[in-house]
């Protein structure tokens, strides 16, 4: 690569990684807010109208907070393990794509990629990063030397591999249908209809499946409040707390972003708004359903949670892969 | 092609970047008063019995196995799906068998009780 390309790639990821941290930021006061509606509360009020400066306060306030290492713990996972979790999910942001190519309204000569990159493994490339941040919450949870986190980070293990393998299973209808694992290819393929169509149960299932992952309730048990204080980041202060947070929050614009370009047809949507805004309205409508769950639904008991994606979600997968390429050779 | 990998370096360097200057930024700014009582792993405000470092029921490893059978599986099922218009009727009866035989296996550890949780 020139010179010049470099300079243009890096400023492409600074204004992204700019992006990625102000929705991050928001998407907390988001969810504060949006739980509070639902439980008849005004939520945070104080900082700037409405609470609008909640998450600036709350980053610098975690910013200076005392560093607390405790005892005992394993002083080189306790310093790895927020970072190992946040790293790859800022790296998944490498291959989506926020919309086709823009000009920038002509202030640009050539037309630019409204993605970082473009790789024909894109899907497999965001799988795989995926679940290398599982090891920053499974070291951390044994990292403190707490018998909580241990049990939080534990019991995460468990959760993320078993829904790991029906995470994947629930987008091969999608790669069957595009063929091809290149996320922007994979968008030019909805323009006349939204994968959703086609794929009801893959989209429910990839649905449930990056709920687990997120780790949000109803499957949120490796943070179990109620049994595991905090569960695996229960000794975790100051800006390695924060990683933690900041980490699941990206986590949850990723899987929206991800369920936006596989089922709901990325940025394709009548021409009265641009693609861009048309991506970012079904991104946050999916956000806004992971948070409405939170309000929803009660926890799930272990075993349940178990029993569940081992005997429901991955049977029901394949049966969906291959219901799909059975109907694809039938329809040929 | 191999050019489109470039940008994945450098938001990995970026990334990297970030994560560790601020941790590192934090720790070095942030005040530290540590006392003998706050050095305690919290235990709902007990004195911990015992260490962290104990012995996990085998369940665990149980699903770390079936973990690994059923990701390998997927990672072969990632080539099958992107040729799949090529590889036709051919391509669907030997994934067919290929996925019978761990389901095979899947039956199995439903049926031995694996999968419970007791």
């Amino acid at each position: 690569m020139s010179p010049n390309a470099i300079v243009f790639v890096v400023i492409k990821i600074l204004v992204i990684f700019a992006l990625v941290m102000l929705v991050v930021a928001y998407l907390t006061l988001l969810e504060r807010k949006i739980l509070a509606h639902m439980q008849i509360r005004l939520g945070p009020m104080f900082a700037g109208p409405h609470g609008i400066l909640q998450p600036i306060a709350d980053g610098i306030k975690l910013f200076f907070k005392e560093d607390i290492i405790t005892k005992e713990a394993d002083k080189l996972f306790y310093f790895l393990s927020p970072a190992l979790s946040i790293i790859p999910t800022l790296m998944i942001f490498a291959v989506i794509p926020f919309g086709d190519q823009t000009t920038l309204w002509g202030l640009l000569k050539e037309p630019v990629k409204l993605s970082i990159t473009e790789l024909n493994i894109g899907l497999l490339y965001v799988f795989a990063m995926g679940g290398i941040a599982t090891y920053g919450i499974v070291f951390g949870g044994w990292a403190q030397n707490n018998k909580y986190s241990l049990l939080g980070g534990v019991r995460a293990a468990a959760q993320l591999i078993s829904y790991e393998v029906a995470f994947t299973l629930s987008v091969f209808g999608v790669i069957l249908l595009a063929g091809s694992l290149n996320l922007v290819e994979i968008v030019d393929k909805q323009k006349n209809m939204w994968y959703i169509v086609y794929q009801p149960v893959g989209f429910i299932l990839f649905l449930i499946a990056s709920v687990a992952e997120l780790k949000r309730t109803p499957f949120d048990l490796p943070e179990a409040e109620s049994e595991l204080v905090a569960g695996f980041h229960a000794d975790y202060s100051s800006m390695k707390f924060a990683m933690f947070f900041m980490a699941e929050y990206a986590s949850i614009i990723v899987c929206s972003c991800i369920g936006t370009v596989l089922f709901l047809g990325g940025w394709h949507g009548p021409s009265f708004l641009p693609p861009f805004v048309w991506y970012m309205l079904k991104v946050f409508v999916l956000m806004y359903v992971i948070i409405w769950l939170r309000a929803t639904y009660p926890r799930l008991r272990y075993d349940q949670l178990m029993k569940f994606g081992w005997k429901v979600m991955i049977p029901l997968g394949f049966v969906n892969i291959f219901a799909t390429a059975i109907v694809l050779i039938l329809v040929k | 092609m191999l050019e489109s990998y470039v940008p994945v370096l450098i938001l990995g360097v970026i990334s990297v970047g970030f994560a560790f200057v601020t941790l590192a930024l934090s720790h070095l700014i942030g005040e530290r008063k540590p006392t003998e009582e706050k050095l305690i792993p919290y235990e709902c405000g007990n004195v911990p019995i015992g260490t962290a470092r104990e012995r996990f029921p085998v369940k665990f490893y149980i699903i770390a196995m079936l973990f690994i059978i059923f990701d390998v599986e997927v990672a072969f099922m990632f080539p099958w799906a992107v040729l799949y218009e090529n590889l036709g009727m051919l391509g669907l009866i030997e994934m067919l068998i290929f996925v019978l035989i761990l389901m095979l296996g899947l039956a199995y550890v439903w049926g031995k009780g694996a999968l419970e949780w007791e």
